[in-house]
């Protein structure tokens, strides 16, 4: 195949992948949006594979890699549980991260790579090089934390080392000077110490940078670094002058940007105080204990009691939350709600833009249980209802129905746009404990006259209010 | 500085609303606002002076001095040539206005440097909108009151009984037009235990009057009578054959109709002709609430009740002013919903100033005069079914489409500024690279833009498969291992030995990891798409 073949499969990729992204913006179109991503990434890889850059001696390696990794992606996607989805995404993005390293390392030792360039044009590409490499590292070491925090193996609550900022600025100007360093080394071997002191500092700076960002804010934190690795494959491309990398690299990494920013306006938060880390605590817990606890009493309630409001209710919203994904519940809900639609009674969800733990992470979960997706509702959708709802229904979520957001304003998540539950005639939380979310904030809508808490398992109530539903 | 929002007396004859009560006055100064009511302003509704000054307000003697010290004015009807003229320059104004209707006052409030929210003007089907809908809740008031009206002139009981003294029969009552005066009248009447019938052009509200405890009564003749907005359009002759036909049907059985037909910007349609008015039973009533706009029934005269053939006919104006302090409350809360949305920008640690947000599609319909200019009438709404998308998704193709909205010039210098800081960068970019890397450059931000269009509009639902597919799309970099992994000599590298091996395994490695990704990204994106349905 010629370069110019190849260059015009590149073209035919990077249309397709266009057509991917857009397909995507609505289910109707989603699947078919999907199968243009493999087209396309199928073009693109046999397009190298047979092109010029290729010669036959690389053919069984590429085969053999491509065998091994395509099969454990494979078994990956068809075992992972739709609840540890986030995990699964964070831990790919690590590869991306990984391999963009991997990628400009292998680039800068190759002699051949960089032969005719000379003056500002090698510059440029050292420059390219050590960029990719340095947002591969940060991705590949925040993806990891973020796939440990996102499965629990690492704690949810940001560790925030004093002095952070200073630190991240430091790491910052070492990085720039070892890139002056970097790009007047003579040889490929004097260049290789700032590179490799560079990738530490890059790995470190990932690592901290997400260490620091509380549990709350995870769905920024993994469609960043969903960005990231867009623009580690963006600088690659550039490195490779290659205009495919360049493109579908600025696709996802303003995609993901783009994910990040609308997460970041869900929760009233500015994107610079996310990266900046610790939310929820610090300031947050301190506002929390002057405040002192919400008072008041709790009222409690059984299963069976809650079948009684809800077969007797009109309208009903269910809200779901992490708690719902961590116990599996999401089955059980759609047999309810199957139960009481057959019943006449107006079941709807209402989902927070950043309930769960990544972007839609409800709505996938509904839909694995079969919900149908006119009856979920966004957040604006469904607000002003809440007035005219016999009951609401919270399964496993708290940040996003509590009220000190639209009522403390010393509150840390004042502002942040809530689910307005307590708005309805009787809202019921389930929950294992009276612990407070991930954003560490206590709830006062626990104390309101109108609530009632639903102690337990979510999955295990949940099959009893069933049961009782139907007997 | 807080501002202040001045509550002035209403000068319209017969007028006796006001546009807010002592407590909302309470929540408005919670919000950050002063309250500066006319004295007198809440007589005519039952709210005292004393009461507003109980809630935080201050009291102004005289119209003159209120609106001089006002820098928001609540009013309920639109205000006179001389208020106009009392008005503060620049002050913004809150009312009725009916703009297509008035454009002389839409004029000297222009002049006056006002910006002006008509309440009338709000997108209604916005759900999002529907806490401010005044004519929404005054017209809930209206209907009620209608049916009270006829209650009141009607001589016997609404609901049927069973008494020593003998049998009562239920009366029976049919509402022309369901709309919100409509419902209500059949709520309150159904309550009061009558035999409730209704018709509208709109067949979608019959799941609604049903609910309310109606019977809705079919016109037998196909046509759909939904117009824009939720109002209802003007039929063909066939149809209003049939309809006559029907009413003529239901004023001979029925005791008491009260008709709200309207259609916007024409004179009230007439349904109920002299005959059928001849035709009802002596001592029946007929409430028409389109008195002001011509009315439904041939024998109305507006602002009275008459008797012609023996039927009472009602054709009250002012029956949302019959029921003040109650229609009061509910404008006063409209407004300060209003209030809070103008606060919203400033989030909950709110000073007491507002901000017309032109992007947001209700406030953009409110504003019919910003800062002087006249932005009525706003581009349309999407339609009413789908207008509810992600809030997230409006600015962009807002800020595109409202070209002649008045928002531009707060946000111009900060454009300016973005367009500074862009222009310095690429100039510097410009100045120093070398032609190659800038072709790469152009692709690259080409490339951002178009992400960034596409994405948009992706609705919240998908985005984890959406972040997955652009995952899986991210192991395009497997290209980059993969021109590596093996490269043709391009004529030697400078006389340095290439470190074969190293660069086989660092390239294997990123394959196989790559590998990994694009068949498990795109795998997990169908599993997920695969459970997406209807």
């Amino acid at each position: 195949m010629s370069e110019s073949l190849t260059t015009v499969a590149y073209l035919g990729a990077t249309i397709l992948f266009i057509l991917s992204l857009g397909g995507l913006s609505n289910p109707e179109s989603s699947r078919r949006g999907n199968l243009y991503g493999m087209v396309g990434m199928a073009i693109a890889v046999l397009a190298t594979i047979f092109g010029p850059h290729v010669t036959m001696a690389g053919i069984p390696w590429i085969v053999g890699a491509m065998v091994v990794g395509g099969s454990v992606g494979l078994y990956a996607a068809r075992t992972v549980q739709m609840t540890q989805m986030p995990e699964l995404v964070a831990l790919m993005h690590s590869l991306v991260g990984l391999a963009a390293m991997l990628v400009g390392f292998a680039n800068y030792i190759d002699p051949a790579a960089s032969a005719h360039n000379t003056g500002a044009d090698k510059a440029i590409h050292e420059i390219e090089i050590y960029v990719g490499i340095l947002i591969g590292a940060v991705t590949f070491s925040g993806s990891i934390i973020a796939f440990g925090k996102l499965s629990a193996r690492i704690g949810g609550k940001p560790v925030l080392l004093p002095g952070r900022h200073l630190l991240n600025l430091a790491g910052l100007l070492v990085v720039i000077w070892f890139g002056r360093e970097f790009i007047h080394a003579a040889s490929v071997q004097a260049g290789m110490t700032p590179l490799v002191v560079m990738t530490v500092i890059a790995l470190l700076f990932g690592i901290h940078m997400v260490m620091a960002i509380g549990g709350a804010d995870m769905p920024v934190v993994v469609s960043m670094l969903n960005s990231y690795s867009g623009w580690a494959a963006a600088a690659t491309g550039f490195m490779l002058s290659n205009d495919l990398l360049i493109v579908t690299g600025a696709l996802v990494g303003s995609s993901g940007a783009i994910l990040s920013y609308i997460m970041c306006r869900a929760m009233n938060r500015n994107f610079i105080s996310v990266i900046a880390g610790g939310f929820g605590t610090g300031g947050g817990t301190a506002a929390v204990k002057k405040e002192g606890e919400p008072a008041g009493e709790v009222t409690a309630i059984s299963a069976a009691e809650t079948a009684e409001l809800l077969r007797e209710a009109k309208n009903v919203i269910i809200v779901p939350g992490y708690g719902m994904a961590v116990a599996q519940a999401q089955h059980t809900v759609f047999e309810i709600t199957k139960h009481l639609r057959e019943k006449g009674v107006n079941v709807r969800f209402g989902i927070h833009p950043v309930a769960g733990r990544m972007p839609g992470h409800m709505n996938v979960l509904l839909a694995e249980a079969k919900v149908p997706y006119d009856i979920v509702m966004e957040m604006d959708e469904i607000n002003a209802d809440f007035p005219d709802t016999d009951v609401a229904m919270v399964i496993g979520a708290n940040d996003i129905v509590n009220p000190a957001a639209q009522e403390d304003p010393t509150s840390p998540i004042a502002g942040m746009p809530v689910l307005e539950v307590w708005k309805g005639k009787t809202s019921i939380v389930m929950k294992r404990s009276m612990a407070s979310g991930y954003a560490g904030v206590d709830n006062p809508l626990f104390y309101k006259d109108n609530n009632r808490m639903l102690f337990g398992d979510a999955k295990k109530m949940l099959d009893e209010v069933l049961v009782a539903l139907k007997s | 500085m807080s501002l202040v929002i001045g509550v002035p007396k209403e000068t319209a004859a017969g007028e006796k609303r006001v546009a807010s009560v002592p407590e909302v006055v309470e929540k408005l100064i919670k919000l950050g606002f002063a309250v500066a009511v006319q004295s007198g302003a809440g007589d005519a509704a039952n709210f005292s002076d004393d009461a507003y000054r109980a809630a935080g307000a201050s009291i102004a003697d005289g119209a003159a001095a209120l609106w001089a010290s006002s820098d928001i004015v609540f009013k309920v009807r639109g205000p006179s040539a001389e208020e106009v003229g009392l008005m503060k320059e620049g002050a913004t104004l809150i009312s009725f206005i009916w703009p297509a209707q008035n454009p002389e006052l839409m004029q000297q409030l222009a002049a006056r440097k006002a910006t002006v929210l008509a309440i009338d003007s709000l997108p209604r089907t916005l759900s999002r909108a529907q806490k401010m809908d005044a004519l929404t809740s005054q017209a809930g008031v209206a209907g009620y009151r209608a049916v009270i009206e006829a209650a009141n002139a009607f001589g016997r009981f609404f609901n049927g009984q069973i008494t020593a003294a003998g049998k009562v029969p239920p009366a029976k009552v049919f509402i022309a037009g369901a709309g919100v005066a409509g419902l209500a009248a059949i709520g309150t009447a159904a309550g009061l235990g009558a035999i409730v019938r209704a018709n509208d052009t709109r067949a979608e509200v019959a799941d609604q009057v049903v609910s309310l405890g109606g019977e809705f009564v079919k016109v037998d003749y196909e046509e759909e009578g939904s117009g824009g907005g939720g109002y209802a359009k003007v039929m063909s002759e066939g149809f209003q054959q049939a309809q006559r036909e029907m009413y003529a049907k239901q004023a001979r059985e029925v005791d008491i109709i009260v008709t709200t037909a309207l259609i916007p910007g024409k004179p009230a349609p007439r349904l109920i002709t002299a005959e059928m008015v001849k035709s009802m039973k002596p001592g029946s009533v007929i409430v028409d609430m389109a008195a002001e706009q011509g009315g439904n029934c041939e024998l109305t005269e507006p602002g009275q009740a008459v008797v012609r053939h023996g039927v009472t006919i009602i054709g009250y104006t002012d029956l949302v002013g019959r029921l003040s302090r109650q229609s009061s409350t509910l404008y006063a809360t409209n407004l300060f919903r209003l209030a809070e949305e103008l606060c919203k920008t400033q989030s909950v640690k709110s000073d007491g100033t507002i901000d017309v947000n032109m992007e947001d599609e209700a406030i953009r319909g409110l504003t019919v005069i910003k800062e002087g200019s006249i932005t009525w009438p706003p581009p349309p709404l999407k339609a009413p079914a789908v207008a509810a998308k992600p809030a997230a998704a409006a600015p962009v193709p807002a800020a595109k489409g409202h070209g002649h909205g008045g928002g531009a010039p707060a946000s111009g210098t900060r454009a300016a500024v973005m367009f500074g800081v862009a222009a310095l960068i690429f100039w510097l970019i410009g100045a120093g690279a070398p032609p190659a890397f800038l072709a790469h450059f152009t692709v690259f931000v080409l490339a951002c833009f178009v992400g960034y269009m596409v994405v948009w509009n992706v609705t919240p639902a998908l985005h984890t498969p959406l972040m997955s597919v652009t995952n899986a799309i991210s192991s395009i970099i497997a290209i980059g291992a993969l021109v590596q992994i093996a490269p043709p000599l391009l004529g030697g590298g400078g006389g340095a030995a290439r470190p074969e091996d190293w660069i086989r395994w660092l390239a294997v490695a990123g394959i196989g990891l790559t590998a990994i990704n694009m068949f498990g990204g795109f795998a997990v994106t169908r599993r997920m798409l695969a459970m997406f349905r209807k």
